[in-house]
């Protein structure tokens, strides 16, 4: 077990490191530079700032110079925003993104579950189609568009919550549910299929022989079963968090780290976007050896093997 | 036998359940004893007229089509039949514990103990499951939990049925593995099914069926997953704890070996009803259906001339979704006549004691003696 | 000999006879409502798409100006005379635009699958006929891939070649399904994989030799048909995500170029507008509402006939 922890946690290392790479050289590719801007600077100018920046050295140059920085921790000068270094703007901007994150993840697993535990006790039967019906929604609703129905309907008509910003608890209830709208109903639809796989089982059967009441059965022998194979797709739900916090940053003003991934590619700036990207890769990719690890550890039969 | 004061009914229940906490004191300074201290009826189990259907897209299976049978205090009984005869089905009916959907039970009676099962509440009948009815199952690596250990999975019976402190909860589940034959009980008890090899997770199974000393354990082939050797050993234990705890035992299979090794009395079913009873010695020594010939000849015997093709019984079982009126094994038995075609035969007395047969051919008067 | 009587035979019933993999599939594909549910929306889209430019009242790049004028410089709400599902700001038909997106949808769900396949099943099959150290390596490329978060790649890719001739073609979308397919072939390719390791194992390969089926027939009768089933279902399902992603890009500016009409752009138009012109926003949520069901519905009703392990459904 430690032994399989180790490498996967190692494994990072090398995929990061691809991830960095490719990262580079796709944002190198992009025609112009970080000088673009409305007013087209003289061409002297440009070259010094480039030298300056070093980025009139060939890439592979750039690139080790960009790593050995990196690994140091000094994400390098944000040349967008040039009164300020990436590390002060990630710094800024991280707590808030992971806490929408997190807040979104909590929400989608205390929601989706019970919402798939029901359906399944009450297969073909009125909770299975009030839950069924909430996961249509949910995986029919892109997360941007369930944001502008709650900012239109909670925000400007009822008037329930502020629909920008992020200074207190009443600014973090739409976005967290925007967010979690589709994690709720892929959970929700997953963990209603295992448990009605689990129904099927022979142990289950044998419980009911023992002549144990309802709930025991139900709780100890099938949710429990059935929330094994659910761990599984909490990696894919975690990426998605990632990935779709931007846009739900974006459109919520919400002053996360988010917002500058998209500026940062039509702004081209580099450093910038390159620790963007680290960071939501090591997110990722983090989460899934999580993940993993989680599995192995809750089902006995890896776990003790 | 000793008849308790007036019939039992379901009103009565609560002084059947009262026996726990004497059983569980006991439990607690003796080791395991026999049941059926309280007899509350002339026969343990009295099956009258059992149905059970099962209602799918394809129509209604009539699984289980007019089954009758007794089983004493302590007997061991067979309910021998190939797969499809509706022997697992009848064993789920007597628990009560047959699908619902697609199946049910749709007629009959089940007196257990003096007690109308088909009459209980489901909250009543829960209470007999595991404290006076036992079920061992034929897989026992599907019908452990995977994700609970097996101390657990023995110990919850006992906590739901018996008032034990943990402690002696724990006491007994550790002399129960003891006694079905698990080395070093008390290092396993926080292992894993996985962990055990299919013979033993079969012992932890009969330790599961035991663990509330029941009146009577439903035995659904316990040995057909097993290695062939292990097979003997298990039916060895099933053997001895029956006989040590006075339990009454209904062993389902599709082994005549099995069924002559071990039980007292057999029931041959075919297509959902039984075709045949009588005790061990008279249904083997001269059995008087020809199903049973087929099956007892289709075994190979040692004299066989080797290179010989091995006999069975040509044809298949009937399905049973609207079963004719005829006999059902009428279609692949070679001394059917026009009757045997047109109407179903009886269960009707043989020479034997309590010896029964469905066969107009062996009936007195019939076509074979 | 036991002689079986016409009668009897006639009185107990047959059991089914299996008419092959497809047909048992489709009958069972057939009683699911909601899988025909699924494939009735897909038919539905498959026709706006294909059908799109013939039936559109308008062309999508049209404007109407008149009729926003006559509006008092808004756009023109639904059920106006010409415009059933009324217009944008500027005049450009709903209903003809909605069927733009239809068509780009449509193009986008397949042509990703098809990019999809045509990466995923050549790598699959290599790693899992081969096995060994090519299976390894491929194994962690494709690890590594998994890892990226994908709508990131995706934006960075379109961004990035957006300028060139590449990222120009079908206005922008091939860039799009490049893109796509580039971060989704992941799952197809295990699939493939495992489907080729397991059954280059199996017994009942081994039972087909036996009975001496050549191993044509194994192959186009046995191996194929099971084989193929996980990833049929795989890129039904798949095709949501696709239909999601492209949207998402349209939304966010990165995607196809206007005056291209793809649902996720018409939403990001139409946010601004949304409190008096609710419509602008609505119709294409619905639109992308009913397209992502419709395939998922499908893909779960597909993964459900086509899976032979099926206990207690009848």
């Amino acid at each position: 077990m430690i032994s399989y922890l180790v490498r996967r946690i190692l494994w990072i290392i090398p995929v990061l490191f691809t991830v960095s790479i490719i990262t580079f050289i796709l944002m190198h590719s992009v025609p112009g530079g970080p000088w673009d801007r409305d007013k087209r600077l003289p061409e002297g100018v440009q070259a010094r700032l480039n030298a300056q920046y070093g980025l009139d050295q060939p890439i592979y140059v750039q690139y080790v110079n960009w790593a050995g920085q990196f690994v140091q921790g000094n994400l390098g000068p944000s040349y967008r925003y040039q009164d300020r270094t990436v590390n002060t703007i990630v710094a800024d901007g991280i707590g808030t993104t992971v806490q929408l994150g997190v807040m979104a993840f909590i929400l989608a697993v205390l929601v989706g579950i019970p919402l798939g535990i029901i359906a399944a006790l009450g297969h073909n039967r009125s909770p299975d189609y009030l839950s069924t019906s909430v996961s249509i929604v949910g995986i029919a609703t892109p997360s941007f568009v369930l944001a502008i129905l709650l900012i239109v309907f909670f925000g400007v008509e009822l008037r329930w919550f502020p629909t920008s910003g992020w200074k207190g608890p009443q600014y973090w209830v739409l976005p967290t549910i925007a967010l979690a709208g589709f994690p709720i109903a892929q959970i929700a639809r997953y963990t209603r299929a295992s448990m009605l796989e689990v129904t099927r089982k022979d142990y289950i059967r044998t419980a009911q022989s023992k002549g144990l009441r309802d709930r025991a059965v139900v709780v100890r022998h099938m949710v429990r079963n059935a929330l094994i194979p659910v761990v599984t797709i909490l990696g894919p739900i975690f990426a998605f968090l990632v990935t779709g916090s931007f846009i739900i940053e974006t459109i919520f003003a919400i002053p996360g780290v988010g917002r500058y991934y998209i500026t940062a590619i039509g702004t081209r700036d580099y450093s910038l976007l390159m620790a963007m990207t680290m960071l939501y890769a090591f997110a990722v990719a983090f989460m899934n050896v999580v993940v993993d690890v989680l599995y192995a550890y809750i089902d006995p039969r890896i776990r003790y093997s | 036998m000793e008849r308790s004061e007036g019939d039992v009914s379901a009103a009565d229940l609560p002084s059947i359940i009262d026996l726990a906490p004497d059983e569980a004191r006991r439990a607690q300074t003796e080791s395991v004893t026999a049941s059926g201290t309280k007899r509350n009826a002339d026969k343990l189990l009295e099956v009258r007229g059992l149905k059970t259907q099962f209602f799918t897209a394809d129509g209604v299976i009539q699984a289980v089509d007019d089954v009758s049978f007794d089983v004493g205090y302590g007997e061991t009984l067979g309910l021998v039949g190939e797969s499809g005869c509706g022997k697992s089905v009848t064993a789920l009916s007597i628990a009560r514990l047959v699908p619902d959907p697609p199946g049910r039970i749709v007629a009959g009676q089940i007196m257990f103990d003096g007690i109308d099962v088909l009459k209980l509440s489901n909250e009543a009948m829960r209470k007999l499951r595991g404290k006076e009815i036992g079920f061992i199952f034929q897989d026992p690596l599907t019908s452990l939990n995977p994700t609970l250990t097996i101390g657990y999975q023995i110990t919850e019976g006992i906590r739901e049925h018996m008032r034990l402190s943990t402690r002696a909860a724990r006491d007994r589940v550790v002399e129960l593995l003891a006694k079905v034959g698990i080395p070093r009980p008390a290092d396993r008890l926080k292992d894993y099914p996985h962990q055990f090899s299919g013979g033993m997770r079969q012992r932890v199974m009969i330790a599961i069926a035991l663990s509330c000393d029941p009146k009577l354990i439903l035995a659904d082939e316990p040995t057909t997953a097993l290695d062939v050797t292990i097979q003997a050993q298990i039916l060895e234990l099933i053997q001895k704890l029956s006989d040590e705890f006075g339990t009454a035992v209904l062993m389902i299979t599709h082994d005549l070996g099995i069924a002559a090794g071990m039980c007292d009395r057999v029931n041959v079913m075919y297509a959902g009803r039984i075709v045949e009873t009588g005790t061990v010695d008279t249904m083997f020594e001269s059995p008087q259906m020809p199903y049973a010939w087929g099956l007892l000849d289709s075994l190979p015997r040692i004299d066989d001339i080797r290179g010989a093709k091995l006999r069975t019984i040509e044809g298949l079982p009937p399905l049973l979704i609207a079963p004719p009126d005829a006999c059902r094994f009428g279609p692949r038995c070679r001394y059917a006549r026009d009757i045997c075609r047109e109407d179903e035969p009886e269960l009707t007395a043989r020479a034997g004691e309590g010896h029964l047969a469905r066969c107009w051919a062996t009936e007195p008067g019939g076509w074979i003696s | 000999m036991a002689t079986s009587s016409t009668v009897l035979e006639r009185r107990v019933a047959k059991p089914k006879q299996s008419a092959g993999l497809w047909s048992d599939a489709w009958g069972r594909l057939r009683k699911n409502r909601l899988a025909i549910l699924g494939l009735v929306l897909v038919i539905l889209l498959l026709t706006a798409g294909l059908l799109g430019p013939i039936i559109a009242p308008w062309n999508y790049q049209v404007q109407d100006l008149q009729a926003v004028f006559a509006n008092g410089n808004r756009p023109v709400p639904p059920f106006s005379p010409g415009h059933l599902l009324g217009t944008d700001s500027l005049g450009r038909d709903l209903l003809s635009r909605l069927l733009d997106g239809a068509r780009i949808s449509v193009t986008v769900a397949f042509v990703v699958q098809i990019v999809i396949l045509t990466i995923g099943v050549p790598i699959g099959a290599l790693a899992g006929w081969f096995g060994g150290n090519l299976d390894n390596a491929l194994m962690r490329f494709t690890d590594v891939i998994y890892a990226f978060p994908d709508l990131l790649f995706i934006i960075l890719l379109s961004v990035a070649f957006r300028e060139t001739a590449f990222g120009q073609a079908l206005d922008g979308l091939f860039l799009v399904f490049v893109a796509i397919g580039l971060t989704s072939w992941v799952t197809v390719a295990r699939l493939v994989r495992g489907q080729l390791l397991a059954l280059k194992e199996t017994e009942f390969v081994e039972a087909a030799r036996a009975i001496g089926v050549s191993d044509r027939r194994i192959v186009t009768r046995h191996l194929l048909p099971n084989g193929l089933s996980p990833i049929i279902v795989a890129i039904t399902l798949g095709i949501p995500s696709a239909i999601l992603a492209e949207s998402t890009l349209a939304f966010i500016g990165v995607g196809v170029q206007p005056p291209r009409a793809s649902w996720g752009s018409l939403i990001a138009d139409g946010e601004k507008y949304v409190r008096g012109d609710p419509h602008l926003v609505l119709f294409p949520a619905v639109a992308i509402a009913l397209a992502l069901i419709g395939f998922t519905f499908l893909g779960d009703g597909l993964r459900d006939a086509l899976d032979p392990k099926l206990k207690g459904k009848q």
